[in-house]
């Protein structure tokens, strides 16, 4: 039953290595055979799904602005940028001063070349910690500081499209992303704001970003393949660029601008475990079983954030088995994207819910499905920790 | 007795616990201690050589032992400190289940220079090193731990494990307003219902060389080294910018009728929270001081009070020439004729500047200046700046009973957050 207080999403803006906007991506994604952009030339071994080509300034028209930034910053910018153009909020002051952003944001880009030529120099220096600091003061860049800080990705909007009523960064991998959007969602039901930009932004392809990971081994390191058919030869991640902004408001407060509700968020809900075998299984069960009677199963497909990872894409496969619906990884279109993966899982829940059909398989091991689609789950499980679970419903 | 709900209709919410660690020590009895004496808890940085560093005076916490350390390790374990002590205060939950959500500031996190290192000695490269060479290192294992430990989410779960809170931690970063960002998200999930309890907390330990290089290289940092104690400098005509500091605070945050029904001991009451960004540059405030003339009023209106009803302020007072001045003219804007004898302090001059846990740890400071009825000075007011004919309570603490007050936090990237503290429920 449709509520004022009910959240809708008015604007998505989201790029990957697919392309800009969601009907780019709808369009990719039902193609007769579908391949995503991958690029193993940058970083062999590891396969990625690059940045796409992108004229910024058509968002972020200042260069001077595009130089403040890194590219996850930049793209991040640009995207919300794509969401605000939708939703019909662009450039109105009115609006922007109380729209309240959350933006899920990881950040750290480091100066390779300055990282390497210091580590090479130190092992021969008659006084390591005093080259280290000699050396900083030289080669670090003033501008980089606030290029890969967290919080500036929300500055960077602020200052670029104006979006001013509220900035929140929240930090935390994944799971950052999927209580970015529940908090949204919780504050409109509350009617502690009525309208929401909410997203954030990955670009993976730097040595420093794939360093990280590759200390837990999670990466995979052979030829691309789907997340499902990965995990049978042992699992790990792809990572994807990924820029998605939501713009999210009260049914009400939608209404009454005449901005059109693309998707109903019906529900998110967030919770952590220590993965033991089993913690994150029995966390998803609860979550769905809140959920029963919300959606019809006949006419509901998830559409799962699953990250490649070994352990947790395994058990999260057998417990999407058991759910018995239609499911498609986006990370085998994407990539995966760690803090903007929920939403961007979610606009591709969105966008599919609008359009009132599921797009095809994306490996064998994904079910067709022929019916109307009306309803989408949205499952968020981190690389490392958080399960998260959202309900999406065709407005 | 009085309503458990505000003039609004939401749940009133209080604080029954709170605790804190600052260069000035551990435990809110030592720190109120060192603060109502106007003792500065700067000191030379011992932790890292000082070799061609401009600014060589931080507020480091170097009294709480470590197996390795990296800032994550750190501000993980000065934030136990401070969040065991306010549980403790607080009596609710039992021991590693605390009864609601964990919102917790922490500073970003990335790889430090000594992992930096060991990935590159494990490469066995000679000659030149780079990121290839680390990705091998990487590759060949034994790197779990550091992965772990630079993972995000990383201090969070593990207070979330060592507390028993419920949920997802939620890490928040807006730059030096993130403790009072932390605190607000606490407020709202009060509010709306979601839980009677929650635990707000902010920590940040960041005196590392390449942070402390980073800032400098922003001429963010004041550079009057000796003695360290004179360094932070608000509102004094000789200010040249803030000092980096470590430190940690931590608020059980509770609805008022869940406090009284157990019986909780109120400490205090947070009655409102308002935020503005700010879009006119990365690191300084619009000129007009609009943003942040705004954000102390959505969080004095979000009190329901009038600005006239505001006894003191926390500043956010960092001691860097700008911030200061627009501080000062922004409380102008706010107050009007009666800003100059408004009595505003910042704790800075003491502790530094704890970056993203200051709006927690100040918060916790602005709670206990309203119940002890005495408001810590700001030290080093040596000369008065004539643009700024602020009462900064110079120098010596100030009696003083106060029923409401602001305490403001301002961050790079434009995120401002005020909030209003009463001493007891209206």
């Amino acid at each position: 039953m449709p509520a004022e207080r009910d959240a809708v999403i008015t604007g998505i803006g989201l790029v990957s290595s697919l392309g800009e906007g969601g009907a780019a991506h709808l369009t990719a994604l039902r193609a007769d055979d579908f391949h995503p952009v991958i690029d193993t030339a940058s970083f062999p071994p590891y396969p990625l799904h690059p940045l796409p080509p992108i004229e910024f300034d058509r968002q972020i028209p200042k260069r001077g602005d595009q130089r403040q930034m890194e590219t996850w910053q930049r793209l991040g910018t640009y995207a919300a940028g794509l969401a605000l153009d939708q939703a019909g909020v662009k450039g109105q002051p009115a609006l922007l001063e109380r729209m309240d952003m959350i933006v899920a944001a990881g950040g750290g880009e480091r100066d390779p070349a300055a990282d390497a030529a210091i580590l090479t120099d130190l092992p021969g220096a008659a006084d390591p910690e005093s080259l280290l600091n000699r050396r900083l003061l030289s080669d670090l860049r003033p501008t980089l500081f606030l290029a890969q800080l967290s919080n500036l990705l929300a500055g960077n909007v602020s200052i670029v499209h104006g979006v001013v009523g509220g900035s929140r960064s929240f930090m935390g991998e994944e799971a950052a992303g999927a209580d970015a959007v529940r908090v949204a969602v919780a504050r409109i039901a509350a009617g502690q704001g009525e309208l929401f930009l909410v997203g954030g932004a990955y670009a993976p392809t730097r040595p420093e970003v794939l360093l990280h990971y590759e200390m837990a081994g999670q990466l995979w390191k052979r030829p691309w393949a789907p997340i499902w058919a990965r995990q049978d030869a042992g699992g790990g991640m792809v990572l994807g660029t990924v820029g998605c902004f939501l713009v999210i408001e009260s049914r009400a407060h939608a209404a009454a601008r005449g901005a059109a509700a693309m998707a109903t968020i019906d529900r998110v809900v967030t919770d952590r475990c220590r993965r033991r075998p089993g913690d994150a299984t029995a966390i998803a069960a609860r979550q769905v079983a809140a959920l029963e009677g919300h959606f019809d199963p006949a006419a509901t497909a998830v559409i799962s954030a699953a990250s490649g990872a070994a352990a947790p894409t395994a058990e999260e496969r057998a417990w999407l088995a058991g759910l018995g619906l239609p499911v498609r990884a986006a990370a085998t279109a994407l990539g995966h994207t760690i803090e903007p993966s929920f939403p961007a899982a979610l606009a591709l829940a969105a966008l599919s819910v609008h359009a009132g059909r599921l797009f095809p398989p994306l490996e064998a091991g994904e079910a067709p499905m022929d019916g109307p689609l009306r309803q989408a789950l949205v499952t968020g499980w981190g690389h490392w920790r958080g399960e998260s679970l959202g309900l999406v419903t065709a407005a | 007795m009085a309503a458990d709900t505000d003039s609004q209709g939401r749940p009133i919410v209080v604080v029954t616990g709170i605790g804190v660690i600052t260069s000035l020590g551990q435990g809110v009895a030592d720190n109120w201690g060192a603060l109502a004496a106007g003792r500065s808890g700067l000191k030379r940085i011992t932790r890292f050589p000082l070799d061609g560093l401009r600014t060589t005076v931080a507020g480091s916490i170097d009294f709480v032992p470590l197996e390795e350390f990296s800032t994550p390790a750190l501000s993980e374990a000065i934030a136990a400190g401070a969040i065991e002590e306010a549980v403790a205060m607080a009596a609710v939950g039992s021991k590693g289940a605390f009864p609601g959500p964990l919102f917790l500031a922490l500073p970003p996190v990335e790889l430090e220079w000594p992992q930096r290192r060991a990935l590159a000695a494990a490469s066995g490269a000679e000659g030149a090193i780079g990121y290839p060479d680390l990705l091998r290192a990487a590759a060949g294992g034994g790197f779990v731990a550091t992965y772990e430990r630079f993972l995000f989410a990383s201090v969070g779960e593990t207070l979330a494990e060592r507390f028993g809170t419920r949920g997802v931690p939620i890490e928040v970063s807006t730059a030096c307003a993130s403790g009072a960002t932390a605190i607000q998200l606490g407020i709202e999930a009060i509010r709306r219902g979601e839980t009677d309890v929650a635990l707000a907390a902010g920590t940040d330990s960041s005196v590392n060389v390449e942070a402390l290089i980073r800032f400098s290289l922003l001429s963010a940092l004041s550079t009057r080294n000796d003695p360290p104690a004179a360094a932070a400098r608000p509102f004094s005509k000789d200010r040249d910018g803030f000092v980096m500091a470590e430190g940690a605070g931590a608020l059980v945050l509770e609805s008022l009728a869940h406090a009284r029904a157990r019986g909780a001991t109120i400490l205090g009451v947070l009655e409102g929270c308002g935020e503005h960004a700010d879009s006119f540059h990365r690191t300084r405030s619009s000129p007009d001081g609009k943003p942040i003339i705004a954000c102390m009023n959505r969080a004095i209106a979000d009190a329901g009070l009038a600005p006239g009803q505001i006894g003191y302020v926390n500043a956010h007072g960092t001691g860097t020439p700008e911030n200061d001045k627009m501080e000062w003219q922004c409380l102008a804007a706010v107050f009007g004729a009666a800003a100059g004898a408004l009595p505003v302090s910042s704790n800075k001059s003491m502790i530094g500047h704890t970056l993203s846990a200051a709006g927690a740890i100040e918060a916790v400071f602005t709670l206990l200046s309203l119940r002890n009825g005495l408001l810590p000075p700001t030290i080093n007011y040596d000369i008065p700046d004539p643009a700024l004919p602020i009462d900064c309570v110079p120098n010596v603490a100030r009696p003083a009973d106060v029923a409401h007050a602001l305490s403001n936090s301002f961050g790079f990237g434009g995120q401002n957050v005020s909030l209003v503290l009463g001493r007891e429920p209206a």
